[in-house]
């Protein structure tokens, strides 16, 4: 061990110690940049080391992310992230493994794996950066970018309908699901670290702003005037208030079976207002829809938690561990029918 | 008994019938008695790809044939000595092979109208007395197996699946075997259905009751068939997909490394997956992905791991793992993928057996992607190669394509059982301390250039990989075109250095130099090693070599083509290997090829060399 780390082991990590020396090669004004400012700030505050954090991604400019921390880090190939995180973790559980996929790699030639890891609840922590565009290959459409998105492939627009990451991951049965956005500099942390302490497969869309090929496609989401009418911050047992002065709420209406937006006052009570409750499943799929209509707000924060006991990766490795060792591999040659030369 | 037995060097029996005929298990079972009474044997199960074929089809028809005998048997055998046809569609399909003169049994309860018709026939060939050539032995097996069972109570369709042991006891008699080890095996089988069990013993001792009766009345013969005289040890039958699958823990156990195994489903490789999911015993780990890009994604991330990651599909499956295979290239960390070949391109011939993806394991990837091949040669042979891939995976921070096919995974052999012991260990050693100047995963060993190995978990040596060009000197990203050159020729040049590594290229028979060398790889081992066998006994200056290394090759295999006049390659595919050893050495390497979905016969690589030589 070298002299500089040695002085160093004793001390708490801070955000400085996650960084690496390499460039960062993101555009001036991206959105990664401020998540990745945010990571390097939540670790530390999480307890963990650098030696025992991997950071897993496939391609896109999202994915150059673990280049830029101090931890171990895998720029795999498009898509595969979650299936080769999927391996790491088979091989050595005790690390904490984070996939950064983009909405390209993990919706589109990757959403193969992502549904499976999702499924499967290995323990991983999955961020998706949806900038609604593919961005590393110069502004093509992305599946989930909205009907219309003009772009080189789609110069009149783009005809198919696109998909909701959100929902996509309830759907694919994943226990923990949350959102925020690269702006939320504050809300960013705590949705890391609610990430982190789920145990078993959790993911968290992250809206991201691509300056160059995208820009405001999340303005409405982001910018500060329109924000609090488009940002729905969810809180376990809490009512779903928002606007600015948290005039608005989210009432279900049982003739439409669905979430509505109402305004308090005029016979709409607090008691009206529907309560978020993370392990509720149908609730997640209606909170995971807001956003699409016009006037509603997009839900922030953990949209659905619910651990599920063990792990896919303890399952499996629990499996082996309490056979191993009962014969050995010449014993498993020798067992069955054999005979003797003399 | 009283009648003469026959004694004979070896025979080829093959069992013909209907898909839920049980021929498979009928042959297992022979199989098994045969190699415990000490004979050598090759066997090949031939089967259809449909899992229930329309019952009675020429297309429904399940194959299974042995050759046995009191001297080292190299292939299944060209032709069988008997045949045993449950039905018209299997007598119309295989009689073809049977040599003049053979053995034919045939379940005549199944020559009715409907089945011959569906089986193609316009008049009952037993009738029409066109089997004259071969000793017809006409029974009617579903009859005579219906009887042994009635005391049971089965109904009729469970009675007759009792078929398949009556037969097999028949032939068990007809070859001198012992009934034991079968019924201990049905025993133990149905030990939750007793009924059945005994059922099925009855059905067994009738037929070879029957045999005994019918040589009293002398219209069959029986034969006796002494063990081989094999080197001392304690030996068992083995299928290529079970050594191939010990043989990669073993070859783990060797390094140091727990194995993680990464695969999807896919006819033939399948085996593999299922004998290594029973293996945890062992601290196996297996994980059944999504596809077969998560299957050897996965082998990948936990090689990253530490642990040593291994996939296993066929060609199709092969084809999608392409680009991490390239990714472990780049990254340079051991990887070990199997590839149970069948016939192809696309879907193919699923159940048949081809060595057509010999390019696709030297060229099959984007860039200049260079990486081990080794090439399995008979099922007792997967055990050391599988070994070998683990060995040169991990020495040198490499995937390996390891070939193997669908006829070695599915056929047995009598292997002697290795001592574990006898091996030598090739222990990885992880970088654990960063070094004065930083951890760099980069840093080559110089021998070997093989890079430095520290897995995450190991702290000070934090460090990030990619399949993005890494400078030579730091590791780091670099997209410097010099930098590309050194990169690119330090990957080839490390792969071309294990031919300094691996065993020097032997002439299996034959002399050191000659008129003729036939170069062979994979399981092709048999038939070419009989073929030169006969090819030398008729005074042809012919020898034979089978590379067991395909890429790189053993350093002396230019000097060693040197010594002959001409060289002929067989291989089931379209010429692979013959275009590997053009391009690399400028010989006149002569094609031989075969791709029928059916492994060589002895007499077809015999008369291509003696057509080669005019002889
Ligand atoms: C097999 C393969 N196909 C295509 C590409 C080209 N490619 C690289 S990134 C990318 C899309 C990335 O989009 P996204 O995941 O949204 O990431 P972003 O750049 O927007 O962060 C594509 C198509 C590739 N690298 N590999
Ligand atoms: S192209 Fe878009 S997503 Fe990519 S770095 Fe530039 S701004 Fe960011
Ligand atoms: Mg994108």
């Amino acid at each position: 061990m070298n002299d500089m780390s040695a002085a160093k082991m004793n001390e708490p990590l801070k955000p400085a110690d996650f960084a690496t020396d390499q460039e960062v090669r993101w555009c001036p004004g991206c959105g990664d940049y401020a998540i990745l400012k945010c990571m390097q700030r939540t670790l530390p505050d999480l307890g963990v080391t650098r030696e025992n954090t991997v950071f897993v991604s496939g391609i896109g400019c999202s994915s150059r992310f673990p280049y830029y921390m101090n931890t171990y880090g895998f720029h795999t190939i498009h898509g595969r992230a979650p299936a080769i995180a999927t391996g790491l973790k088979l091989a050595n559980n005790d690390l904490d493994v984070w996939v950064v996929t983009g909405d390209g790699d993990g919706l589109s030639i990757g959403g193969n794996h992502l549904m499976h890891a999702l499924r499967r609840n290995v323990d991983l922590k999955i961020l998706l950066f949806n900038n609604k565009i593919y961005g590393l290959t110069k502004g093509q459409y992305s599946p989930t970018s909205d009907v219309g998105t003009r772009s080189p492939s789609t110069p009149d627009g783009s005809l198919d309908p696109s998909l909701d990451p959100i929902s996509f991951a309830l759907g694919a049965n994943a226990p923990f699901v949350a959102r925020t956005v690269d702006t939320a500099q504050k809300h960013m942390p705590i949705v890391f670290t609610r990430a982190h302490q789920f145990k078993g497969t959790a993911f968290v869309e992250i809206l991201q702003n691509c300056i160059v090929y995208n820009d405001d496609v999340w303005a409405k989401v982001t910018d500060k005037a329109s924000a609090p009418d488009h940002q729905l911050h969810l809180e376990h047992g809490k009512p779903m208030l928002f606007g600015k002065d948290n005039e608005k709420g989210i009432r279900f209406n049982p003739a439409t079976f669905s979430l509505e937006v109402v305004t308090l006052g005029n016979g709409v009570d607090l008691e009206h207002i529907q309560v978020h409750d993370e392990t509720s499943l149908p609730l997640a799929q209606m909170v995971a829809r807001l956003g699409h209509k016009e006037g509603e707000p997009v839900a922030m924060g953990v949209i659905y938690a619910a651990p599920r006991g063990e792990t896919y990766t303890e399952a499996v490795l629990g499996r082996v561990a309490s056979a191993k060792g009962r014969r050995s591999l010449q014993d498993i040659m020798k067992a069955g029918e054999t005979w003797v030369v003399e | 008994m009283s009648a003469e037995i026959q004694h004979l060097e070896s025979a080829v029996v093959r069992f013909a019938g209907d898909s839920g005929d049980g021929m498979q298990l009928t042959g297992g079972r022979f199989t098994a008695t045969t190699a415990l009474s000490g004979n050598d044997l090759a066997t090949f199960p031939d089967f259809p790809a449909e899992i229930r074929a329309p019952v009675g089809t020429t297309f429904g028809v399940s194959a299974f044939q042995i050759n046995f005998g009191a001297k080292a048997i190299m292939t299944v055998g060209d032709r069988p000595d008997v045949l045993v046809a449950m039905n018209p569609a299997a007598l119309k399909t295989n009689l073809g092979d049977l040599r003049s003169g053979g053995v034919l049994v045939v379940d005549t309860g199944t020559f009715n109208p409907r089945n011959l018709q569906k089986a193609g026939y316009d008049a009952d060939p037993i009738e029409a007395g066109t089997l004259k050539d071969y000793q017809l032995i006409e029974i009617d097996i579903s009859k005579l197996t219906l009887e042994a069972v009635k005391d049971f109570g089965l109904g009729n369709k469970e009675a007759l699946r009792c078929k398949n042991m009556w037969t097999l006891g028949l032939m068990l008699w007809m070859f001198s075997r012992k009934r034991e080890p079968v019924t201990n095996w049905l025993q133990k089988k149905f030990s939750k259905a007793p009924t059945l069990a005994d059922a099925n013993i009855a059905a067994l001792n009738a037929g070879h009751a029957f045999g005994e009766t019918a040589e009293l009345s002398a219209t069959l013969k029986r034969y006796q068939i002494d063990a081989v005289k094999s080197e001392p040890g304690l030996y068992r039958t083995v299928t290529g997909s079970q050594a191939i699958s010990w043989g990669i823990v073993a070859g783990a156990e060797l390094a140091g490394l727990n194995v993680m195994f990464g695969s999807y489903p896919i006819t033939p490789a399948s085996p593999v997956l299922h004998t290594l999911s029973g293996m945890k015993e062992l601290g196996v780990v297996t994980f059944q992905a999504e596809d077969e890009i998560a299957a050897v994604c996965a082998a990948l991330g936990a090689s990253y791991g530490g642990a040593l990651g291994v996939t296993s599909s066929s060609g199709p499956g092969i084809a999608l793992k392409g680009e991490a295979i390239g990714l472990a290239i780049s990254t340079e960390l051991p990887l070990v993928i199997i590839n149970s070949q069948r016939g192809g391109p696309s879907t193919g011939l699923p159940t048949k057996t081809e060595q057509s993806d010999l390019y696709q394991a030297i060229y099959g990837r984007n860039g200049d992607a260079p990486l081990p091949v080794v090439a399995t040669s008979s099922p007792g042979d997967c055990f050391d190669a599988a070994i070998e891939a683990c060995r040169l995976a991990v020495k040198y921070m490499t995937p390996v394509m390891l070939l193997t096919d669908g006829f070695i995974a599915n056929a047995a052999e009598p292997w002697k059982i290795p001592d574990l012991s006898t091996y030598a260990p090739f222990k990885v050693q992880f970088v654990t301390e960063p070094g004065e100047a930083g951890f760099n995963p980069f840093k080559r060993d110089e021998k070997t250039l093989a890079r430095n190995w520290a897995i995450p978990g190991t702290p000070g040596c934090e460090h990030r990989i990619g399949g993005i060009e890494k400078s030579f000197a730091t590791g780091h990203i670099s997209y410097d075109p010099a930098n590309h050159q050194k990169m690119t020729d330090t990957r080839a040049n490390k792969i071309a250095g294990i031919a300094n590594d691996i065993p020097a290229q032997t002439i299996d028979q034959g002399e050191a130099t000659g008129d003729l060398l036939v170069v062979g790889w994979g399981s092709t081992y048999g038939p070419i090693s009989e073929a030169v066998r006969c090819a030398l006994a008729e005074g042809l200056k012919v020898s034979h070599a089978h590379i067991r290394y395909l890429n790189p090759f053993p350093a002396n295999l230019g000097d060693l083509m040197k010594g002959f006049k001409q060289i002929m390659v067989p291989e089931m595919n379209h010429g692979q290997l013959k275009t590997v050893l053009r391009d690399t050495y400028l010989v006149d390497a002569k094609p031989f090829t075969k791709v029928s979905g059916q492994p060589f016969k002895i007499v077809e690589i015999l008369d291509g060399i003696r057509a080669m030589l005019g002889a």
